[in-house]
């Protein structure tokens, strides 16, 4: 079953050109490394997946659209360099003007005046599917064409494919950001997204920053970096793994299952990924890793919500369910405690089947209403994932995201009351009432995530 | 790629536009060595075929064979203009961009406004139509003028609406240049006031500049000059302040004023026009830094003005560009945003600089600066690969400050002034259409908004907290 990418604007283009690279190098190392029949199933899997073979050729099963030329341009270029893959001709949709940093610019004009184009696009690639397993969509909140004209394409994509699943992969704004409207795009994104997406897959980019300058030593960080980084978490999610445990039996929709197991209620639809080892390949080199050790630290970066193995709180404690010692517990270590709705632990590489993620079970993760055992599931796959001997992911479903939830939330209610900006969106026909209603189903999204 | 127009009104509209034309030339030149028609350079100048006469002689790709400027030309005297088509520039323009008559406006704003206005309004229209037709993504209006005088200000404002009126999804930004208080032009602040109201109501932003400013800002460059430290040479190609280089020829009276300007609006369009890690489309500056509609004036600063020698910038002095930037005497009006409010800013960068120094320079600055209080983090930023000609980086930095406030109060001082005395009024009142509401309207327009900037300083010093959130239910 194959995957049909939908990238836009600057960022969902410049993140998805770097997630094809990743998927592509890593299907052909896994065949070179594990050799016959693993190696293989994995490297057919994922191309499948993710690709069109056609005259010795991999074509990204990709759309790209942007409101101005110049990173789509560049995206193709760099993948027609790669010699491994390529877009397709005629798979891209560009026009002169960028949507300016305005949702609502995105949204209500250059949505629905490309509808029916970009629609083509992405059912031109879909007919390509022997079967579809979903469509993924990438994009920035902040901008003005990756959020607005995303949020648009997304409830298009839900009315031509009620069952189908849609997962969308949002960039979250830097805290102080290039973009002064950041927090009102994200807000205007978010809440209509929540109506027609299934999941919604977060990266910040404060975090994913941190990890490239404190993990990677990287210096001078740039956003090539620190999508590189993006995609490595992507990928570990989204290449072939077992889901039952046939170890070598690969799951045939890996989105399926990720909402299956994942996104239970509507309520809860904002998921995290965490990777866990990341590392510098000058540092890879002379490290090696057991997979207890790497457990051990991904429990308590979930525990603890942190988004990389550095700096963890190890104070941070599961509470005791029901117990009302739970009351007396020091504040210290109920604080920080990241409640989760539902956790997939994605193991990939040397001695996977070994791995005990035991520790993962314990009910108290867990909200009380779902048994840790429904609310955990563990995939495995032997091949090791983009250079990594063994590697281990957490995507999760859980509080991880409230926080900065709230803070844009918070920052653009203190805008909104002032009516400041306001005027650039009525402009194309986004109201006061409009920021209202969305407040509101953000408020909620806050109010049940916090009530967990 | 998106496509420009400059419309350069007036005597000061004009002289200002020919340096930016001059200077970007110069500009492309320096980078576009192989003398191909690029992308960069059709967003400002057309290439066209000279042995075709018929209009549709533009040509899209291949070798430069004669480069015409997206410009609009408009003064109701001939002797600018036609210096202009006598001068080292002839070849960029040619007739059907031209809109001028014999008499100018005589410094009245009436004059321009409500005589040449609906006279010229179709002969305008059908130019700017001609200029629009060329372009495949017409993106920006640039409104170059001066607010003292006749045409630029009263003509020019009448322009501004017309645009408004004929090309409503097009960004109108205008630069203005403000009398100084010892302007020879004695009706300039009756003509100032009157214009401001047109700028207030149908501008997207105006970047205003005061000439007193320039001057301080060249005196003080020529004392460097002259006190021959060697860490303080100013380079000779330097499009800074010098004219020489370029097509230009000899210097005239305001060149060296005007080159600043110039080199404010070569920024500004640095974006549209070079690649970079980190680009701002012209629709994002009003879209980032106007929160409300009518408060739409941008001072700009510019950096490095007064210490150019560049070879290997070290980090303290690339930290030194952001300080100054925030300076006093590096504003383009006479004001002081590290004192007063700032609602937002922008940080146009240019050259061989990272999104790491943009990071460690705001927080270095940030500490010292005070932001409204629901815009906190209201920076945004680009970040454009090339560098000026001349420099190894460059920063202009577009504060929407309530330090705007003075020069429209003193304005209003210069204006109150003259119109108790009913000085000059009858050569205003006796144009057609021109009538005492109309400056009662224009001094109210200006109380106004001196009033909205005074209410948001006035939070400056106030405690704040966060704005009270929706309670849901549980
Ligand atoms: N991680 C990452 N973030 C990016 C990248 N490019 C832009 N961003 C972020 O995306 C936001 C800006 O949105 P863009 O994607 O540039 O905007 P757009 O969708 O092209 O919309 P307009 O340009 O406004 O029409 C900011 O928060 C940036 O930090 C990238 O390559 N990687
Ligand atoms: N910076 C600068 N200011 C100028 C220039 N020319 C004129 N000014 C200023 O502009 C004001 C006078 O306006 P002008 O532009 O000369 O007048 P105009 O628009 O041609 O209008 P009329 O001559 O009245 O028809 C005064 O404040 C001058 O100081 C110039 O080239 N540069
Ligand atoms: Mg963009
Ligand atoms: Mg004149």
């Amino acid at each position: 079953m194959s995957i049909v990418t939908v990238q836009l604007g600057q960022c969902g283009n410049q993140v998805g050109q770097e997630l094809f690279s990743v998927l592509i190098s890593d299907s052909l190392e896994a065949q070179r490394q594990c050799r016959g029949e693993p190696g293989r199933a994995y490297r057919d899997c994922s191309l499948e997946r993710f690709f069109r073979e056609h005259n010795e050729a991999s074509y990204a099963r990709a759309v790209l659209v942007d409101m101005e030329p110049k990173v789509i341009t560049h995206a193709v270029a760099t993948a027609a360099k790669s010699s491994t893959w390529k877009y397709e001709d005629g798979s891209y949709f560009c026009q002169k003007q960028g949507s300016g940093n305005n949702w609502a610019n995105g949204f209500c004009v250059h949505g629905p005046r490309h509808e029916e184009a970009v629609s083509d696009l992405i059912r031109r690639q879909v007919e390509r599917c022997d079967r579809l397993a979903g469509i993924l969509t990438m994009m920035s909140v902040a901008g003005g064409t990756g959020s607005g004209m995303g949020t648009y394409i997304t409830q298009c994509l839900r009315d031509s494919y009620p069952h189908s699943f849609i997962l969308n992969q949002l960039t979250w704004p830097y805290g102080t950001g290039e973009v002064i409207v950041q927090n009102y795009n994200s807000v205007l994104t978010l809440s209509h997204l929540y109506q027609w997406s299934d999941a919604i897959l977060v990266h910040e980019n404060d975090t994913v920053h941190k990890i490239c300058a404190k993990l990677m030593n990287i210096k001078h960080i740039s956003f090539c970096d620190v999508n590189k980084i993006i995609a490595h978490q992507l990928g570990s999610m989204l290449q072939p793994a077992d889901t039952v445990g046939t170890l070598g039996h690969y799951t045939r929709n890996p989105v399926g299952e990720l909402l299956k197991n994942l996104v239970c209620h509507s309520e809860y639809k904002l998921l995290s990924l965490s990777t866990i080892p990341q590392m510098s390949s000058s540092s890879l080199a002379y490290s090696s890793f057991t997979w207890p050790g790497l457990l051990k630290h991904l429990r308590q970066m979930l525990v603890a919500n942190a988004r990389m193995e550095e700096g963890i709180d190890w104070q941070v404690r599961v509470p005791l369910n029901g117990q009302p010692a739970l009351e007396r517990m020091a504040e210290k270590t109920k604080q920080g405690f990241n409640k989760s709705l539902a956790n997939v632990l994605i193991l990939r590489g040397k001695d996977v089947s070994g791995a005990d993620p035991e520790a993962f079970l314990h009910p108290g993760l867990y909200s009380s209403w779902l048994p840790a055992g429904t609310a955990f599931s563990t995939w495995r796959s032997p091949v090791p994932f983009n250079g990594y001997e063994k590697s281990a992911t957490l995507v999760s479903n859980s509080q991880s995201l409230l926080k900065p939830l709230d803070n844009i939330v918070g920052k653009a209610w203190n805008m909104f009351a002032s009516k400041a900006y306001v005027h650039q969106y009525t402009k194309f026909g986004i109201s006061e009432e409009d920021f209202l209603d969305s407040f509101t189903a953000l408020e909620q999204v806050i109010s049940s995530y916090r009530h967990l | 790629m998106t496509q420009s127009i400059i419309v350069q009104v007036g005597q000061c509209g004009n002289q200002v536009g020919c340096r930016f034309w001059d200077l970007a030339l110069r500009e492309h030149a320096h980078i576009n060595t192989k003398g191909v028609y690029d992308e960069a350079l059709s967003s400002f100048f057309r290439n066209v075929d000279t042995r075709r006469s018929d209009g549709e002689n533009d040509i899209t790709s291949g070798k430069i064979r004669s480069l015409r400027a997206r410009a609009v030309l408009i003064d109701m005297e001939e002797g600018v203009v036609n210096e202009i088509l006598q001068g080292p520039l002839r070849d960029v323009f040619d007739s059907t961009q031209l809109v001028t008559d014999v008499s100018g406006s005589g410094n009245n704003w009436a004059v321009g406004h409500k005589v040449y206005g609906p006279a010229c309004r179709d002969h305008v229209v059908e130019k700017v139509r001609r200029a629009a037709e060329h372009c495949d993504s017409l993106q920006c209006f640039f409104l170059i003028h001066s607010m003292g005088g006749g045409t630029g200000s009263g003509l020019g404002t009448h322009v501004l609406s017309l645009l408004e009126d004929e090309f409503p999804e097009v960004c109108r930004i205008v630069t203005s240049v403000y009398p100084s208080a010892e302007d020879d032009v004695i009706t300039s602040p009756y003509n100032s006031v009157l214009a401001m109201r047109e700028l207030t109501e149908h501008a997207d932003c105006v970047l205003p500049v005061e000439n007193q400013s320039l001057v301080d800002i060249i005196n003080k460059i020529q004392q460097m000059a002259h006190s021959g430290k060697p860490s303080q040479v100013i380079r000779k190609e330097s499009t800074l302040i010098s004219g020489r280089g370029g097509v230009g020829g000899t210097e005239k009276p305001f060149d060296a004023m005007n080159n600043i300007i110039a080199n404010l609006l070569l920024n500004l369009t640095s974006s549209a026009r070079f690649e970079g890690s980190l680009n701002m489309d012209l629709n994002e500056i009003a879209m980032n830094l106007v929160p409300f509609p009518r408060l739409h004036y941008l001072v700009s600063s510019l950096t490095p003005l007064y210490t150019l020698a560049d070879v290997n910038i070290p980090v303290r002095r690339l930290d030194q560009m952001f300080t100054d930037a925030f300076s006093k005497d590096h504003q383009l009006i006479q004001a002081d945003p590290k004192h007063s409010l700032y609602l937002a800013c922008a940080l146009v960068v240019r050259g061989n600089v990272q999104v790491s120094d943009l990071r460690r320079n705001i927080e270095r600055l940030k500490p010292s600066l005070s932001f409204v209080s629901w815009n906190q983090e209201g920076w945004k930023t680009s970040l454009c690969s090339v560098p000026p000609v001349g420099h190894s980086h460059s920063l202009l930095a577009l504060a929407n400050n309530t330090c705007v406030k003075p020069t429209f109060t003193e304005l209003r001082d210069r204006f109150m002034k003259l119109y108790r005395k009913k000085a000059h009024l009858h050569h205003y009142l006796h144009v057609g259409g021109m009538e005492h509401a109309c400056f009662s309207e224009a001094v109210t327009s200006l109380s106004s908004l001196i009033e909205e900037y005074d209410q948001l300083e006035s939070t400056k010093s106030l405690l704040w907290s966060d704005a009270p959130r929706l309670q849901v239910a549980t």
